[in-house]
């Protein structure tokens, strides 16, 4: 018993030792990453003007966070993203759906999808812009459309490939094409929509710092370029920095949600 | 009076390429509480007259009457088994088996009574609040049945829902079925290619060939075998003469594949 027990016990501490090593390495990589930027930095090794330095950009981060405006650059970008990548997600589950209701309708767009899906939504920029006028409601456009197409061929597809069964045992009970959706379809399909979601806060990121890019006075992706219109590279690289770091905040919290529906759904 | 007729039935598929007969002139009749097996190789159409009797497809031509009437203005319950036990892995065992209830929008309240009888009826009691993927195989297929009795069909409908199973369970499991079924007085039509599970749980068995599919041959089950649980019915002396006829009737069907 004892000697079982050890064995465990040995195992743990195994497991534990490689997980310190790879963190070890991780902060490692990180730390000499900085550490070589910033002395190439200082030594000349590349020009301080196009690349800046980290201490340039702490220095600078440090400013714009103690008066406040990176705040209003950080907030709205955010919520951009956010609202596009929820409408883009949803939207797109939505479409799937009525694809999946209407056979001939989609039948009938199909080419239509297909062109939409190849097309590179960012493209249609300058067109959503006029529009919708240079603004929130632009850019979160943008920030939809681009996770929008994708998740709905997605999501169709993998409608599409549940098992048939499933409904004929529900047909067998009388259940009408509306009943095995909601009972046998769309709960099969769950972990589809469920993987989507990581996918789609990448695509919103995109769109939405794109749309930035074109139009407007404020978020981070009008930093980036307002910094590369000044030659302020520090402006540029310290916003790319809270992009990096609020990306990754998102892509974890959305992993979060993952695990919680998956154990909650499933 | 029957209670489920077929008459001249035939069904096609059809494809870009072509169509095949599946079936062709199929009529039989059953009386109310009468247990048929069809049996036949695979790809007969066994599977396609059930789907039909079920409703989800409609056939091509001919007639199927539920008591007198076409099947889709009937409005009996039908109780269709298959293969694999199709429970919903994201609903537990009693919400697995309330699911008829549900899809008619009946009180599930007081199914759930019915249904917690049933389950402990074929011993799933602890298990009922568990998910599927905790359950073996037979256990599974045992809740699938209670999931198809519990909406009270008049009609059984089972496509070799015991193939998947291992022997032991199997046997098992057709005792089971045996018996709820002889106890509720149910009407039921089992697909088969097993001949010894045809003989030892049906009254008639119906043997089919394919291409197309119809019914080549009708053999009656003595009364002895009728009355035995299947388990008892393989060892009934009467039980290898007929399984004997049955192989025969199969194989001369069969002999142009050899």
């Amino acid at each position: 018993m004892k000697n079982d027990e050890q064995l465990f016990e040995n195992y743990l501490k195994k497991s534990k030792r490689e997980n310190n090593i790879v963190t070890m390495w991780q902060f490692i990589i990180l730390f000499a990453f900085f550490v070589l930027w910033e002395f190439s930095s200082r030594l000349y090794w590349i020009d301080p003007l196009l690349f800046s330095s980290p201490s340039r950009i702490f220095e600078l981060l440090f400013e714009r966070f103690s008066n406040g405006s990176m705040f209003t650059h950080l907030s709205v970008t955010l919520f951009e993203t956010i609202l596009g990548f929820i409408i883009g997600t949803i939207g797109g589950v939505i479409l799937a759906t009525l694809l999946w209701s209407f056979t001939r309708f989609s039948k009938i767009m199909d080419p239509y999808l297909v062109v939409l899906n190849a097309m590179p939504k960012v493209a249609l920029g300058p067109i959503i812009i006029v529009a919708l006028g240079p603004g929130y409601s632009a850019i979160i456009t943008m920030g939809f459309l681009v996770s929008v197409v994708i998740t709905t061929l997605t999501v169709y597809s993998a409608f599409n490939e549940v098992d048939p069964n499933y409904s004929k045992v529900l047909k067998s009970f009388g259940a009408t094409r509306w009943q095995c959706f909601k009972e046998a379809v769309f709960p099969a399909t769950m972990p589809t929509m469920i993987s989507m979601l990581k996918v789609n806060v990448g695509l919103s990121w995109v769109g939405v710092i794109v749309g930035e890019y074109l139009v407007s006075k404020q978020g981070l992706g009008y930093l980036i370029i307002y910094g590369f219109q000044v030659f302020d590279f520090t402006l540029v690289m310290s916003s790319l920095v809270i992009i990096a770091i609020l990306a990754a905040i998102m892509y974890k919290v959305v992993e979060k949600l993952e695990g919680w529906l998956i154990k909650h759904t499933t | 009076m029957s209670f489920l007729t077929l008459e001249h039935v035939s069904h096609h598929y059809f494809s870009k390429t072509g169509y095949t007969k599946a079936l062709e002139d199929i009529s039989f009749s059953l009386k109310e509480g009468e247990f048929v097996a069809l049996l036949g190789p695979s790809g007969c159409g066994k599977s396609t007259i059930l789907s039909i009797i079920a409703g989800i497809i409609k056939q091509t031509e001919g007639k199927v009457l539920l008591e007198e009437k076409p099947i889709q203005e009937s409005k009996l319950a039908i109780g269709y088994m298959l293969q694999e036990d199709y429970l919903f892995p994201w609903k537990t065992i009693i919400d697995n088996v309330l699911i008829g209830p549900k899809i008619n929008q009946k009180p599930t309240n007081e199914w759930k009574d019915t249904a917690i009888k049933m389950l402990k009826e074929v011993g799933l009691t602890d298990v009922q609040n568990n998910y599927p993927s905790s359950l073996s195989g037979g256990m599974r297929q045992r809740a699938a049945l209670v999931r198809t009795l519990v909406n009270d069909p008049k009609i059984l409908l089972l496509d070799e829902p015991f193939s998947a199973l291992d022997y032991q369970t199997k046997l098992k499991l057709e005792d089971l079925v045996g018996k709820l079924l002889k106890n509720y007085h149910k009407t039921a039509i089992l697909v088969t290619h097993d001949i010894g599970e045809a003989i030892a749980m049906s009254d008639r068995i119906l043997v089919m060939r394919s291409n197309p599919g119809s019914i080549s041959k009708t053999f009656e089950v003595p009364i002895e075998i009728r009355q035995a649980t299947p388990l008892n019915a393989r060892k009934h002396p009467k039980y290898q003469p007929l399984f004997d006829k049955v192989w025969e009737e199969l194989d001369r069907r069969e002999g142009g594949v050899k």
